[in-house]
């Protein structure tokens, strides 16, 4: 099935953020071969050029690596793929920081709210 | 582009990124043609009705495609003109090239002018002025043996059934695979012995496609494709395309199922009365005006 894709943002750009948050999860591990472009592209339900210029991309990035007979690989540089990641999540924090602010929360209630959350378990799902 | 775009990513859901681009930007930049909304006028004669005044002008965007290679270009137009009759033509002083290795949608509201460029383009109607070249050749048995070409309407003989469709095409074309048709055809669940007339439309639309997708042409132009194709097996020969086509071809696809295929065009045309009015990537697009190239079309040829 197609990879689930916003229509108004580049597409690149989305095939990137996808691509890293598996090398950053680990679902893509470091050193591991990476499907080709053009497999991917298929699986994604995009064009094998736009995948393309997402690899190159990520390549810039320094979360993968093009070898040079063998296709692509993860970066064999868990430093690498660890500091994207926390950048990645201290994004993500700020974000959800700044919605409760917007909703009138300080952020040490912020806080206090998701600590909540936590030990209350799944009682609210 | 700028690297903000992904890597604050997280912080910008669903904000348009124009970067501040004004959408309002005055003149279109399409050699003067007016903002006419798809009324048959296009000789320079500004629009006066009220719903004129109410819209914004939407931004037009031409961005010639970046050369690939030195010789000629896979194809190009040159103040390509078509006149059917001594009144508006279909097409009017088109100038447009295309590269090699692109997958392109053909855009453009009914009777803008597409299909008599892709005609144009198979040696099937004459311009009345200009030309078009494939690889620097006016159409021709060479340029015939280059380019793939799905007509909109099939000219199959409906008698005959799929293994001779295959075995004709086998040898009419020297580049044809009868092992990837049948490989298509099976995985279809299409019958090999089943008559063309026993078929249903849109079985009949996918035996046609998968004969010009056997090809190993260097121009595919398939005029509506997928129209008549349920939205499965559309799933299937998109992936097909995909993972089947030579990287080096271009593949040209003119259908008004425009959010179907997006995401797997690397640039897109638009023509309005028989003037290209956009040329552009998809993600130009959407980097610049901050949504789909569907929702863009219908600013482009509000009604």
């Amino acid at each position: 099935m197609a990879w689930d894709l916003d229509g108004d943002r580049p597409i690149y750009i989305q095939l990137v953020e996808i691509l890293q948050n598996k090398i950053v999860a680990g679902e893509y591990r470091p050193g591991e071969r990476l499907p080709s472009v053009r497999d991917l592209a298929a699986e994604a339900g995009v064009n094998p050029n736009t995948m393309q210029r997402a690899f190159s991309n990520l390549e810039q990035m320094g979360l993968i690596v093009t070898m040079r007979t063998n296709g692509r690989t993860v970066a064999d540089n868990p430093g690498v793929v660890e500091t994207r990641g926390k950048e990645l999540a201290d994004a993500e924090v700020e974000q959800f920081f700044r919605k409760m602010e917007e909703l009138g929360y300080k952020r040490e209630e912020a806080l206090e709210l998701a600590k909540q959350k936590i030990s209350g378990g799944d009682k609210n799902e | 582009m700028n690297e903000q775009n992904y890597q604050g990513a997280p912080m910008n859901n669903g904000m348009p990124m124009n970067n501040g681009m004004p959408m309002n930007g005055g003149m279109p930049m399409n050699n003067g043609m007016p903002m006419n909304n798809g009324m048959p006028m296009y000789n320079g004669m500004p629009p006066y009705g009220a719903s004129y005044m109410n819209r914004p002008p939407v931004e037009f965007v031409v961005e010639p495609m970046e050369r690939t290679g030195e010789g000629p270009a896979l194809l190009e137009c040159r103040n390509l003109t078509k006149f059917y009759d001594a009144g508006r033509p279909a097409l009017n002083q088109l100038n447009l090239r295309i590269e090699r290795g692109h997958i392109v949608g053909l855009l453009g509201p009914n009777g803008s002018g597409k299909t008599t460029l892709i005609k144009m383009i198979n040696g099937l109607l004459v311009p009345s002025t200009g030309e078009v070249l494939i690889n620097g050749q006016r159409p021709g048995p060479y340029t015939k043996s280059v380019i793939s070409y799905l007509p909109e309407r099939t000219y199959l003989e409906a008698q005959k059934d799929v293994n001779s469709l295959v075995a004709f095409f086998s040898e009419f074309y020297a580049d044809f695979h009868a092992d990837r048709a049948y490989a298509m055809l099976q995985a279809l669940g299409i019958p090999s012995g089943a008559r063309l007339k026993t078929l249903s439309k849109g079985t009949k639309e996918k035996v046609q496609l998968i004969l010009v997708m056997s090809r190993d042409a260097q121009l595919y132009i398939l005029d509506e494709p997928i129209a008549g194709v349920d939205p499965a097996a559309r799933d299937y020969i998109l992936r097909t395309i995909l993972s089947n086509y030579n990287p080096e071809a271009t593949l040209m696809i003119c259908t008004h199922l425009i959010s179907d295929i997006e995401n797997i065009l690397d640039d897109v045309i638009f023509i309005r009365n028989g003037q290209l009015v956009v040329q552009s990537t998809v993600d130009n697009i959407r980097g610049k005006f901050g949504k789909t190239v569907d929702a863009y079309f219908r600013e482009v040829f509000a009604c």
